[in-house]
């Protein structure tokens, strides 16, 4: 035990630093007080105040529309290659589709903005497809990324995926697509749940891409928050922070209750 | 019977139809994502190329085509290297090139440094605890990033928390000036970049053979020693790993240089945001993003073969 205090010294001391600055802004968000660094006694106004400002409002809900659309399409594909690169061990191009379903993780975000501007520019310059830049392009950018990072958590779950169930369903006489529906969906359901998840907070979180690929018309949240920090900081800041690390702790945490059973039930299987 | 039944020419032709349809599964499966990506991942990295060679001007979009009349029906192929040779002349760019590999060089080094102790921990840790403690890890980066770079703000503004609380206990009686400096921007580089440097060294910690260690034990070597010669090495695709997932994006990092760093505080991403949004000049910022993704290739592929070995020992083992 003696031996293992360091160890906990440097794990309390790494969580103090990941949770520290949240939970600043989660204290302050009850601050009567409009300077942020000034306390002035407990108050719920600021959250008053976000609910009355409609530009936030707006914002966010064109952000959860483009985070759920983007999300629910960026699953189909990324399901598609991970089965394409699960199943199928050896195709001409494979390579290269796990090149581009890799490079996403990592590329600067300046860099994929700046190039899927550009294409859309040509596009239209040619197709006259897409018209303007706004919420289309947004989920077509929101789409491509999110695909690289599905194919992660979808691949790693279909690594340890049992491909007899499928080879017995077939004997029996049902079609591939029948299979995948009956079968391997529901068995990689958690790691869709993930995956979309994944997708949903990546792209309502997302502000460089957004920012090169939307025009006038759309204004995503990233976009309103960052502009208001540039401007000084506001207090409804903090509420709205508040609240998206509420949600997203919930939804963390029913992702992760619901993993942490199947996983245990798996266990249970193998024994 | 049943063995008769299957050699009919009916079911001959039934089989043909499934070989056809599920060779045609097969396609679709792997070329809708192939062609997406392709159109909208890597084709785009060709208009960068075109648009870097172009040249700028007052027109919507804002560049001059490649093929283009010059005089009356004379029409050209125009290439322009001037914004080019504009990166390579001015020191303003190519210092911001280096100053984002240093900074990014640094960053990694820093984010290794407290990430492998953690992850070191986290795999140390009794088995019960790990999935808590990884999703502890995770959980901070569901939440908003740009929200997670403004907390830091609060923290470190000269009548912020972290002086206040250093004034309060009597450490200091000046505030420290931090935000707006290089260390504000290594601060928030290393605090949003952490998950990315932890995951994969867990994993490979958490895959290593013990029996090697307690071998080493058994043999007399201090724990310091079994650190040093046995986990360390090991470790290596982990480190290598996590520190390209910190050091490629963190080269063209634009938020947190632009939110904490100064004016001083230059790097690459935030000169092409500049070029493109305030400047709008299109064309320097396509020439600075294909510099950038020539000097990112390296690692990336450094990266990708790594990744491969890994993935071809795992499926041996």
């Amino acid at each position: 035990m003696r031996r293992s205090l360091p160890l906990l010294t440097v794990l309390l001391f790494g969580y103090a630093f990941l949770y520290g600055p949240i939970l600043s802004l989660i204290i302050y968000s009850f601050n009567e007080s409009r300077l942020v660094t000034v306390w002035g006694g407990w108050s719920t106004k600021w959250y008053g105040e976000l609910l009355q400002n409609e530009q936030i409002l707006a914002a966010a809900w064109l952000s959860i529309k483009i985070a759920f659309i983007s999300a629910s399409l960026a699953v189909v594909l990324g399901v598609m290659a991970s089965m394409a690169l699960i199943k199928f061990k050896r195709f001409k191009g494979r390579t290269s589709l796990r090149l581009m379903l890799a490079a996403p993780l990592v590329m600067p975000e300046v860099i994929i903005g700046l190039s899927l501007l550009l294409l859309f520019v040509s596009m239209e310059e040619v197709f006259g497809w897409p018209e303007g830049r706004g919420q289309t392009t947004i989920i077509l950018a929101h789409m491509t990324f999110a695909t690289a990072y599905v194919t992660v958590v979808v691949t790693s779950r279909l690594a340890h995926f049992d491909f007899s169930l499928e080879e017995a369903a077939m004997d029996l006489g049902a079609k591939p697509i029948k299979v995948f529906f009956t079968i391997t969906l529901p068995l990689i359901a958690p790691a869709l749940l993930a995956g979309w998840l994944l997708a949903f907070t990546l792209s309502l979180d997302d502000l460089v891409v957004a920012s090169f690929v939307s025009g006038p018309g759309a204004t995503t949240l990233p976009m309103v928050v960052y502009s208001s920090v540039r401007l000084g900081v506001s207090p409804e800041i903090n509420a709205l922070a508040t609240i998206i690390v509420l949600l997203v702790s919930v939804a963390v945490l029913i992702a992760g209750i619901v993993m942490f059973r199947q996983e245990k039930q798996r266990q249970r299987e193998l024994n | 019977m049943i063995f008769k039944e299957t050699a009919t020419p009916t079911s001959k032709a039934r089989q043909n139809w499934h070989l056809w349809k599920s060779s045609f599964g097969k396609k679709s499966l792997i070329g809708i994502p192939w062609l997406w990506m392709a159109i909208f991942f890597l084709l785009p990295f060709l208009f960068i190329l075109k648009i870097s060679l172009s040249e700028a001007a007052l027109l919507q979009p804002p560049y001059l085509p490649f093929i283009r009349e010059v005089e009356d029906g004379l029409v050209t192929l125009v290439l322009n290297f001037s914004n080019y040779m504009l990166i390579f002349e001015d020191p303003l760019y190519w210092k911001a090139l280096l100053n984002s590999i240093e900074i990014a060089a640094i960053a990694t080094l820093l984010t290794l440094m407290l990430g492998y102790p953690m992850a070191y921990a986290i795999a140390k840790a009794p088995a019960a605890w790990r999935l808590p403690l990884l999703m502890l890890i995770i959980l901070p980066f569901w939440t908003s990033f740009l929200i997670r770079v403004y907390a830091w703000i609060g923290i470190l503004k000269n009548n912020g928390l972290l002086n206040q609380a250093l004034m309060g206990m009597g450490i200091i009686d000046q505030p420290l000036e931090i935000l707006y400096t290089q260390a504000a921007v290594y601060i928030g580089l290393v605090y949003t970049y952490l998950p990315f440097m932890i995951l994969p060294l867990y994993a490979t910690l958490i895959r290593m053979d013990n029996t090697l260690l307690e071998a080493a034990a058994d043999l007399g070597c201090p724990p310091w020693k079994q650190f040093l010669t046995v986990t360390l090495p090991l470790s290596m695709p982990g480190v290598i790993a996590g520190s390209m997932l910190v050091f490629i994006p963190v080269m063209g990092e634009f938020v947190i240089p632009d939110l904490l760093g100064g004016p001083n505080t230059l790097m690459i991403g935030k000169l092409m945001w500049t070029e493109f949004f305030n400047n709008k000049d299109w064309p320097v910022a396509s020439a600075l993003a294909a510099v950038l993704l020539l000097v990112l290739i390296i690692p990336f592929v450094l990266w990708q073969h790594f990744e491969q070995r890994q993935q071809a020992m795992e499926e041996k083992s």
